[in-house]
C-alpha cells in the first residue's frame, strides 16, 4: 500500500492499553493517519495521549488492537522509520551535540557512509551549526530541543512523533521552535504527530486536530484546520485561527469536566 | 578567580595548624615533656628526616600494597556491579554477601586471612575487602539510575546490550563510580594499614603500619609519629590524586564538576 499520497502512514485498529496495575489508560482507539499529514493529539494530562505515541513508536505494547505503520521499501542504511521527540531534551550530557546526533547512526546495524554529512545537514536544518561542538549543558532550553529535533531527523524517518516537545519552553521561544517546525515539515514531508496540552498550539500548527477524552483516552472530537499554508505569525492573531481555538476549547472543556482545580 | 573569600578559605586552616604546632611546641619546651612522652613538633620533623631511608621503604611498601588493593577493589566492584546489572538474580544471590563483607569490621578479618593466605596476599585482600563495597554500591547505584527516556530512545534505536551498556549506563554512571573510587582511594589504605598492623603483630612485614607498630614496642615515639604523618599525607595525596582525575573526567559535562558561576 505505499505510493498513492492518500496512503495512511499510520494506522490503530482498536488499540488499548492496561496498565499492570490495572489502569486502563488508553482506548479503544482508531487511527489513521495520512502520510504527510500534520496531526495533534490534544488532551488533558494522563489521558494517554503520550502512551498511544510510545505505542505508536513501539516502546511500548498494546494490550489489544493493532498497530500498523506503512513500508516505504528498503530503508538506506542508517534511516529509521521513525523519529521520536520527548518532552525534556533527552540528550546525553557527556556528549558533544554533534555526537548526540550521531547516535542513531552508532547504534544502527548497518553504518551510514555519509554519516558526517547528514549530521551536519540535520544540525542545519535546525540552526544549529555553529554548536556542533558545545556540550548540552551549554545550551538553553530551546536550543537543546533543536539538538533532540535534528536527532530525529537525521535518520530521514518517515514518520515524525513528538511529545510535548515545547511544553517546558517559554512562549517567545515555542513560537520560534513552532514556525521552524511547520518550515521544516513543508520542505521535508515528513508524517507529524505532535501530542500536545495547549489548543493554541494545536491549532497553529496542525491540518487535524484530535481531541481526547479524560482516561481512559478515546477520539472525543476531530477538527479540519483548513488554513491554508504556509502560517506565520500573521495567522496567530487573525480572527480565523480566534475561531479554530475557540471550537477546540469548547470539545476539550468536558474532558476536563470532574478533574480537580479545572 | 580568587576571591578574598577563597584565600580567607585557604588560610584559616593554616592558621590554625600553624598555631597548633607552636602551641605544641611550646608545651613541650615549657614542661620539658620528654620525647618518649610526647615529642615536639620540630623532632618529629628531624625524625621523618633522619629516619628516610626506613620510613621512605615502609612508604612504599604500604603505597603498592594500597595500589593493589585499591586496583583489585575498582576492578571488582565494578565488574560486580555489571553483573549484577545484567542478571537480578545473580544480585539476589551475592549482594547480601557483599553487605555482610562490608559490615564486619576488617580488624577482626585480617587475623584470620594471615592463617590462611600468604602474608603479601592477605594484605591486599583485607584492602580489597575494605574498598570494594563502595565502588559496588556506587556503581549499581549509577547503572540503576539512566534517564528513562534515554533508554526508550536507545530501544526505539533497536541498540543491543552490549550498546546500551557501553554507550548509556557506563557513561551515565561514571560520576557515581568516580565517587565510589574517592571512598575506595582512602579506604584501601585504611585496609592495608590494619592488616599490617595484624601481620605486624605476628613478628613480619615492613610497612608504614608495622612501623607505627614497631617504634611503639621500643618507645621511639617520635618515629611513630613521623610514621603517622606519612600516612596522613599518603591518603591526602590518594584522595587529592582521585578528586582530580575525577574533575578533570567530568568537568566538561557533570554538575558536579562545574564552577558556581555557571
Amino acid at each position: 500500500m505505499a505510493s498513492d499520497t492518500k496512503a495512511a502512514a499510520v494506522r490503530l485498529r482498536g488499540v488499548t492499553k492496561i496498565y499492570d496495575t490495572g489502569v486502563a489508560a488508553l482506548g479503544p482507539l482508531d487511527l489513521d493517519v495520512i502520510s504527510g499529514e500534520f496531526v495533534s493529539l490534544l488532551g488533558p494530562s494522563g489521558c494517554g495521549k503520550s502512551t498511544a505515541l510510545r505505542l505508536i513508536a513501539g516502546l511500548s505494547a498494546p494490550s489489544a488492537g493493532t498497530v500498523e505503520l506503512a513500508h516505504r521499501g528498503a530503508l538506506r542504511p542508517g534511516s529509521h522509520r521513525i523519529g521520536f521527540v520527548f518532552q525534556e531534551p533527552t540528550l546525553m550530557p557527556w556528549a558533544t551535540v554533534r555526537d548526540n546526533v550521531r547516535l542513531p547512526f552508532r547504534l544502527a546495524h548497518a553504518p551510514a557512509a555519509d554519516a558526517d554529512v547528514r549530521i551536519d545537514q540535520a544540525l542545519d536544518q535546525v540552526g544549529l551549526a555553529e554548536f556542533a561542538d558545545a556540550y548540552p549543558r551549554e545550551l538553553s532550553g530551546g536550543m537543546k530541543m533543536r539538538v533532540s529535533l535534528a536527532r530525529a531527523l537525521v535518520t530521514d524517518p518517515d514518520i515524525l512523533l513528538m511529545d510535548e516537545p515545547f511544553a517546558a519552553l517559554d512562549e517567545i521561544t515555542r513560537f520560534r521552535l513552532n514556525n521552524d517546525l511547520l518550515t521544516l515539515w513543508r520542505s521535508l514531508h515528513k508524517t507529524v504527530i505532535f501530542v500536545t496540552h495547549s489548543v493554541f498550539e494545536s491549532v497553529y500548527l496542525s491540518q487535524r486536530v484530535i481531541v481526547m477524552t479524560a482516561r481512559p483516552g478515546r477520539i472525543g472530537a476531530e477538527f479540519r484546520i483548513t488554513s491554508p499554508e504556509p502560517r506565520g505569525e500573521a495567522f496567530r492573531t487573525s480572527a480565523e485561527y480566534a475561531a479554530f481555538c475557540r471550537e477546540v476549547s469548547s470539545a476539550l472543556a468536558p474532558s476536563y469536566a470532574g478533574q480537580p482545580g479545572a | 578567580m580568587t576571591s578574598p573569600r577563597d584565600i580567607i578559605r585557604f588560610l584559616l586552616p593554616v592558621v590554625v595548624l600553624a598555631a597548633g604546632l607552636l602551641l605544641w611546641e611550646a608545651i613541650v619546651r615549657a614542661y620539658d615533656i620528654q620525647p618518649y612522652v610526647l615529642p615536639s613538633p620540630l623532632l618529629v620533623l628531624q625524625t621523618l628526616v633522619g629516619d628516610w631511608d626506613v620510613l621512605s621503604q615502609s612508604l612504599g611498601v604500604t603505597l603498592l600494597t594500597t595500589l593493589e588493593g585499591f586496583v583489585a577493589a575498582a576492578v571488582g566492584g565494578i565488574a560486580l556491579a555489571l553483573l549484577f546489572n545484567q542478571s537480578k538474580w545473580l544480585e539476589y544471590s551475592l549482594f547480601p554477601y557483599a553487605v555482610v563483607l562490608q559490615v564486619t569490621p576488617v580488624i577482626a578479618i585480617a587475623p584470620l586471612l594471615l592463617i590462611y593466605l600468604q602474608q603479601q596476599t592477605a594484605v591486599i585482600v583485607c584492602a580489597w575487602i575494605v574498598a570494594f563495597f563502595p565502588v559496588l554500591s556506587n556503581t549499581t547505584l549509577g547503572l540503576n539510575s539512566v534517564d528513562r527516556n534515554l533508554s526508550g530512545l536507545f530501544q526505539l534505536y533497536g541498540a543491543s546490550r552490549l550498546q546500551t551498556l557501553l554507550f548509556l549506563k557506563l557513561p551515565g554512571a561514571l560520576p557515581y563510580i568516580l565517587g565510589g573510587l574517592r571512598i575506595a582511594g582512602g579506604l584501601s589504605l585504611i585496609g592495608a594499614v590494619v592488616a599490617e598492623i595484624a601481620a605486624g603483630s605476628a613478628g613480619a612485614g615492613s610497612g608504614l603500619a608495622f612501623r607505627i607498630a614497631e617504634s611503639g614496642y621500643r618507645l621511639n615515639i617520635p618515629r611513630m609519629f613521623a610514621a603517622l604523618l606519612l600516612l596522613s599525607l599518603a591518603g591526602i595525596v590518594i584522595y587529592g590524586l582521585l578528586a582530580l582525575v575525577s574533575h578533570l573526567l567530568l568537568r566538561r559535562w557533570h554538575e558536579s564538576a562545574l564552577g558556581k558561576e555557571s
